[in-house]
């Protein structure tokens, strides 16, 4: 009896599944997806604007963004600007990909700079326009890493700050090691004399780490644009077509990262809940992170730490630099009047007087050179060796970022864990990860 | 209208709003996920063309490969029905037979393993990685009274598995001894006291009678466990660092993969093909179970 309920039920869902398949058009799903263009009629005097700008949840960035959305206001009191903050980092793009179907989220929005050919491929942002933010202009006036995100010969977005990599360190624990407080390791062989001396172990356990690998957090960042360098690679063609960070010389950078917890035993990011949280409760003397941790390290109560240029090798310097980035959606361009004022708003946020706001409230840098060079910001005991590191740093060309990620994070964990051998590891990664440009390629001739 | 009547229709009214609950929150979105599966489907773009069986291809594809993360889900999450559902019943049936055999206190210990089941998987799963914690954890103190070095549990890719099973199996236990008390109490008295007169001992008395009386209530369980470990993502997410199911995928799980495809990588379309692939064998290994307890008791 059980067996033809099921039989029955089988070939009801198939039968829905055909009729599912055969009535839905092929064609996209009408125009349902995007508000229909109100009519271009002239702009009625009073009449007000309203657009919705999305950025995630951090509060730092939520604080100078309704700072500069009030200024922004006022100054243009035809246009309204509701803002979206309440999505964590984690969910952010999850939550537009689940808003995007349904026609509703924002006109502007803000998103990590990895994410963006997958954003544009998918037909979700429109091409800045030229006549308001000249490719000339751009190259001219912004930082180098933004033009990483040129695609397809035009740019989609536009950020008002951008980050990059340095190395923080313990001044109390330098002390009490016997070291210079203020005399962070500059080179990397430095540095793994310095993370063995500053590591202690009471009964084989590690009570203080020198240095962690966080793989989880920047440590595949640094590896990635920064220590292949170091080690004589190009991670990546020019054309961002041919992979090279699984080559015999990555390798050696691979190997030498493995090392501080195959060999020198100087610490792990599975203790003390992550080599982040380690740092800030003082169980970890140096660590590897982005300017975007200066808040979260200064509210942490005793913590008497500094921060310095990536430690060299060879005298080469590289740098991995990101942003979080501002693209108006075709949500925003489906109505001219909106995409007038999203226009304006994206000007607004991404002038030197923005980045100057947001490097306060933030402490990511200005990505405007002319904010960027105010020498305060290099004459700045935290933000000094960020801002100098800004002209080398390089934006990863990413086509599945968090993919991209995983794929390190697991050849790191089969070397310390699996005791696989650590070229092979990283060949294997890397072959997945061409694997991904390949098929990104293949789709964007 | 009658008196009777009247009252059916309005039985019929007030279960109409479950019904339409299900239509609406489960049938629906169950056959989109099967429409969705047919096409190269990113949620953020407009044009989500059909590409036929495509996406199956790539999963079987995928599966076939051994270093794949997607085979890695498919075999953890069989491992995790045939590690933690013998386990899970095992213990229950201990335990309820135990409990079974006392009378001061019951309520108590079937309080106490109840607790787990009604707490949150998220709450549970972060005090549990605590516990589990290397070097300091409460789990690795214990051990080094004992002498014994300490462990890595979460962190090490021979442990991770089951060091998440145990959890699982924990939380799970006390509904499933709470049923397993239930089909116990049903088993007449007397049906023991007769076997004991002709002599029949411990061993016999559990083989001959608490276990085939108990069968429909095994066959229950086992269903709903096996489901429940297919089903497997909270647990995982929160046990494991940044929710990734590793170390080196040895935790992940198919519906865990279908979170990172579907929402990380924006491949709908591949995610949907998995689900449709674990709905098949959801349902497969549900009429197989069925069947089972479809054969008569005999009294």
């Amino acid at each position: 009896m059980k067996l033809h309920k099921y039989a029955l039920f089988a070939v009801a869902s198939a039968l829905i599944l055909a009729a599912c398949s055969g009535a839905a058009p092929t064609a996209p799903p009408a125009a349902a997806a995007t508000p229909a263009p109100a009519k271009p009629t002239e702009a009625k005097p009073g009449e007000v604007i309203t657009i919705e700008y999305w950025q995630y949840n951090f509060q730092s960035r939520i604080d100078v963004m309704n700072d500069l959305i009030k200024q922004f206001e006022a100054a243009n009191p035809g246009i309204k600007v509701i803002h979206n903050s309440e999505i964590p980092n984690a969910d952010f793009q999850a939550k537009i990909a689940a808003a995007a179907p349904a026609g509703v989220g924002p006109d502007v929005a803000t998103l990590f700079n990895g994410w963006l050919t997958g954003w544009v491929n998918a037909g979700y942002l429109v091409p800045l326009p030229e006549k308001d933010f000249p490719p000339a202009d751009i190259e001219k006036n912004f930082t180098t890493l933004v033009q990483g995100t040129k695609f397809q010969g035009k740019y989609w977005a536009i950020p008002t700050a951008v980050r990059s990599l340095a190395l923080f360190w313990n001044k109390d624990m330098f002390k009490a090691a016997g070291l210079d407080p203020e005399k962070p390791p500059a080179t990397l062989d430095e540095f793994v004399e310095y993370s063995k001396k500053l590591t202690k172990t009471e009964g084989g356990k590690i009570t203080q780490q020198g240095f962690a690998v966080e793989m989880t957090g920047q440590a595949h960042q640094w590896f990635r644009e920064v220590l292949t360098r170091q080690y004589g690679e190009t991670p990546f063609s020019a054309d961002n077509k041919t992979l090279n960070y699984g080559s015999a010389k990555s390798c050696e950078a691979f190997k030498w990262l493995t090392k501080f917890e195959t060999e020198y035993k100087t610490g792990s990011n599975d203790l003390f809940d992550g080599a982040t949280t380690a740092f800030t409760n003082g169980k970890l003397a140096m660590h590897i992170d982005g300017s975007f941790r200066l808040g979260a390290l200064n509210s942490a109560k005793g913590l008497n730490y500094g921060v310095a240029v990536l430690p060299t090798k060879d005298n080469i310097k590289a740098n991995f630099g990101s942003f979080w980035t501002h693209g108006i959606t075709k949500k925003g361009a489906a109505d001219p009047k909106r995409m007038e004022a999203a226009v304006k708003f994206l000007k607004f946020i991404t002038t030197p007087a923005a980045g100057t706001a947001w490097v306060k409230g933030t402490g990511e840098l200005p990505a405007q050179l002319s904010a960027a060079a105010d020498p305060a910001l290099a004459a700045d005991p935290k933000l000094g060796a960020f801002a100098k590191q800004m002209s080398y740093s390089v934006a990863t060309f990413f086509v599945d970022e968090a993919k991209q990620r995983q794929n390190l994070i697991d050849a790191f964990d089969a070397v310390r864990l699996q005791n696989v051998e650590p070229c092979k590891a990283l060949a294997d990664a890397v072959k997945k990860d061409q694997a991904l440009y390949d098929e990104f390629w293949a789709k964007n001739k | 209208m009658s008196l009777k009547n009247r009252r059916v229709v309005w039985a019929y009214i007030f279960l109409l709003v479950p019904l339409a609950f299900f239509l609406v929150v489960r049938a629906g979105p169950t056959i989109f996920a099967f429409d969705v599966s047919l096409r190269a489907f990113n949620p953020m773009a407009e044009i989500k063309p059909y590409v036929g069986f495509d996406n199956f291809a790539r999963v079987f594809k995928d599966i076939a490969d051994p270093d794949h993360v997607t085979r890695k889900a498919f075999e953890n999450t069989l491992k995790y029905v045939i590690i933690g559902t013998p386990i899970q019943l095992s213990l229950a049936l201990g335990i309820a037979m135990l409990m079974n055999s006392i009378r001061r206190f019951r309520t108590i210990f079937r309080v106490i393993y109840f607790i787990p089941f009604v707490t949150s998987a998220v709450a549970v799963a972060w005090v549990w990685r605590a516990l589990y914690m290397p070097d300091f954890g409460f789990l690795n103190l214990v051990l080094g009274l004992f002498g014994i070095p300490s462990q890595r549990f979460l962190f090490d890719p021979n442990q991770s598995l089951l060091s998440v099973t145990a959890v699982v199996v924990w939380q799970g236990l006390g509904f499933a001894v709470i049923i397993f008390l239930a089909g116990l109490q049903a088993i007449p008295e007397t049906f023991y006291e007769a076997a004991r007169v002709d002599g029949a001992g411990r061993w016999r008395l559990f083989g001959s009678i608490t276990i085939p009386l108990l069968n429909p209530t095994i066959v229950y369980l086992a269903v709903l466990q096996t489901i429940a470990f297919l089903r497997m993502f909270a647990e995982v997410v929160n046990l494991t660092r940044q929710g990734d199911g590793g170390p080196v995928n040895t935790t992940t799980t198919v519906v865990l993969r279908v979170f990172r495809e579907g929402f990380g990588s924006l491949n709908m379309g591949y995610a949907a093909a998995m689900t449709v692939l674990l709905f098949a064998m959801i349902m497969v290994i549900s009429i197989i179970q069925f069947r089972l307890v479809q054969r008569r008791v005999e009294y």
